[in-house]
């Protein structure tokens, strides 16, 4: 009995450990974020590393997810002949929750992994020391410039993987059920409110926050080599997925009461 | 002969990590223009002094002065204006592996001085020249050797000329050619940019060639501390084993002791 006991305290307190780690990097980060100079060269590399190298995967997944939702409502809607009201439902489902899931989940995998593996190699050969002899801040050159780039790429990724998915709604739907495509574009905006999309894109910052500073802790906390890099690399991005889904549960909630 | 003055003090700092104490109430003078080496045991927290003495790692108890000042008192801003006055040399050279040979000497300098690109190159050029490389500014990290590796990282620690250098196992991991060749240029610069300069290793060969003085370090603390001639002739017998390099002796006996004592606690 009591080994199990000691065992939930020793995780409810290293829970708390964790969210005060990475709380208290996401402020320093805030603070070397608004703090000048501006790394210009630095956060575009990492614009481009993060958003532009992360459209090519988003654009598939995205796609396909379109398609899926299409085809799945189609198979209800045939019922009951509402087919006209798919490209409402996909516009609806992409934009306010798939969009912005999923290029968050996709981001978590292929960005948070090589976060938390490029600072945990560099943790563990003593680069990140290094910088603080050169009287440079680890939290000032790694991290800011990585939050930077995320805070604003992930947006706009979500916003390019909801038109992607609006288009695979609308290949199946123009080439498959029959839908003409005037219809489709019109029954896709009808439904749509300015509300839909800014929701989305409000727990899209929360995301970027999430897989930002979660991979960017589990880098620098690295310990004991190569083991450890692999570890650190899995749980950023294990991590990042639970609290994107979790946060994703509670915005939801909030949103539907409050809005 | 006047005393020369201290320009580094280490005062009965104590540090542990997981409850296995690191340092142990260490004190430890640091002359100015000397070179100080410190010996010990692989493991022994060498490196974790010299974390301390660069305000990298944070002391649990005592304090550490530089010229008089307390380093683990210093705001971030003043411990940064502080850094620029030292240079180290890490034990894997430490290069930052996304960027050129040059703009990892250079770091410093473009990001702490307003200086202009040329002046900046210029710079690079001559640091990377008194270790002896040149023409390397744009390959990467990656194509260097171990040596290579080593002078690029001490190129990096000497381009803001620094008043004190600290240099982490410089010879650790090099064929003994290069070791030798490390060691003069530490020799050398000591001598040229008339710096202040603590080395940790376990080489002896290196520590007698560099040192003006050498301390011991055993158990985390120092335990012998004195010119290169001294400590050859230290009287104390876990000074010898570990300059004559000898397995058996005081210091390797007190771990098989506790080892066959922690042995009998597991079985009653």
């Amino acid at each position: 009995m009591k080994p199990s006991l000691e065992k939930l305290g020793h995780t409810a307190v290293n829970a708390v450990v964790y969210a005060g780690g990475v709380s208290t990097l996401f402020m320093q980060t805030l603070f070397w974020v608004a703090a000048p100079p501006f790394r210009a060269r630095q956060v575009l590399d990492q614009m481009i590393k993060t958003g532009v190298n992360s459209a090519p995967i988003s654009t598939l997944t995205s796609f396909f997810i379109g398609v899926v939702i299409a085809f799945q409502s189609a198979y209800q809607m045939q019922k009951v002949g509402g087919e006209m009201y798919i490209p409402s439902l996909v516009s609806i489902s992409v934009t306010r929750e798939i969009g912005p899931l999923l290029t968050a989940l996709v981001v978590a995998g292929r960005v948070g992994a090589s976060i938390a593996a490029e600072l945990g190699s560099m943790k563990v050969t003593e680069q990140i020391d290094a910088l603080e002899t050169l009287a440079t801040h680890p939290v000032k050159y790694l991290v800011a410039p990585r939050f930077i780039a995320l805070f604003t790429m992930l947006p706009l990724l979500t916003i390019y993987a909801d038109c992607v998915g609006i288009l695979g709604g609308y290949v199946v739907s123009v080439y498959k059920l029959g839908l003409t495509s005037s219809l489709y574009i019109r029954m896709t905006f009808e439904p749509l409110v300015l509300k839909d999309i800014f929701t989305g894109l409000f727990k899209t910052l929360v995301f970027a926050s999430i897989i930002c500073m979660v991979s960017c802790y589990e880098g620098m906390k690295v310990e004991g080599g190569a083991e450890g890099v692999g570890s650190a690399t899995t749980k950023a991005v294990v991590t990042s997925i639970i609290l994107i889904i979790a946060s994703d549960a509670f915005f939801t909630v909030i949103f539907y009461f409050v809005t | 002969m006047e005393t020369p003055a201290d320009m580094i003090e280490v005062k009965k700092v104590a540090k542990s990590f997981r409850g296995r104490l690191v340092l142990n109430q260490l004190d430890l003078k640091v002359h100015k223009g000397e070179t100080l080496v410190v010996i010990g045991r692989s493991g022994c927290g060498k490196s974790v002094l010299l974390k301390h003495i660069i305000g990298i790692l944070k002391p649990d108890q005592g304090e550490i002065l530089v010229e008089g000042v307390n380093v683990a008192a210093l705001s971030s801003k003043q411990l940064n204006q502080l850094r620029l006055r030292f240079g180290m040399l890490f034990q894997g050279s430490a290069l930052f592996d996304s960027m050129t040979v040059g703009e990892n000497v250079g770091f410093n300098l473009i990001e702490h001085t307003t200086l202009s690109e040329r002046a900046i190159h210029e710079r690079i050029e001559e640091s990377l020249e008194l270790v002896g490389l040149k023409g390397i500014q744009e390959l990467k990290p990656s194509e260097l050797s171990g040596g290579m590796k080593k002078r690029v990282g001490l190129a990096r620690a000497i381009c803001m000329r620094p008043e004190i250098l600290l240099y982490d196992e410089p010879t650790t991991g090099l064929d003994p050619i290069m070791a030798d060749a490390i060691n003069e240029l530490i020799v050398e610069l000591h001598d040229k940019l008339k710096v202040t300069s603590i080395a940790v290793t376990h080489d002896m060969i290196s520590a007698y060639k560099v040192a003006s003085r050498i301390a011991m370090m055993y158990q985390g603390k120092i335990i012998q501390a004195g010119t290169p001639d001294q400590i050859r002739n230290a009287s104390n017998p876990i000074v010898q084993q570990f300059i004559t390099g000898s397995a058996s002796g005081p210091m390797t006996d007190i771990q098989v002791k506790s080892l066959e004592e922690t042995e009998g606690g597991s079985k009653s």
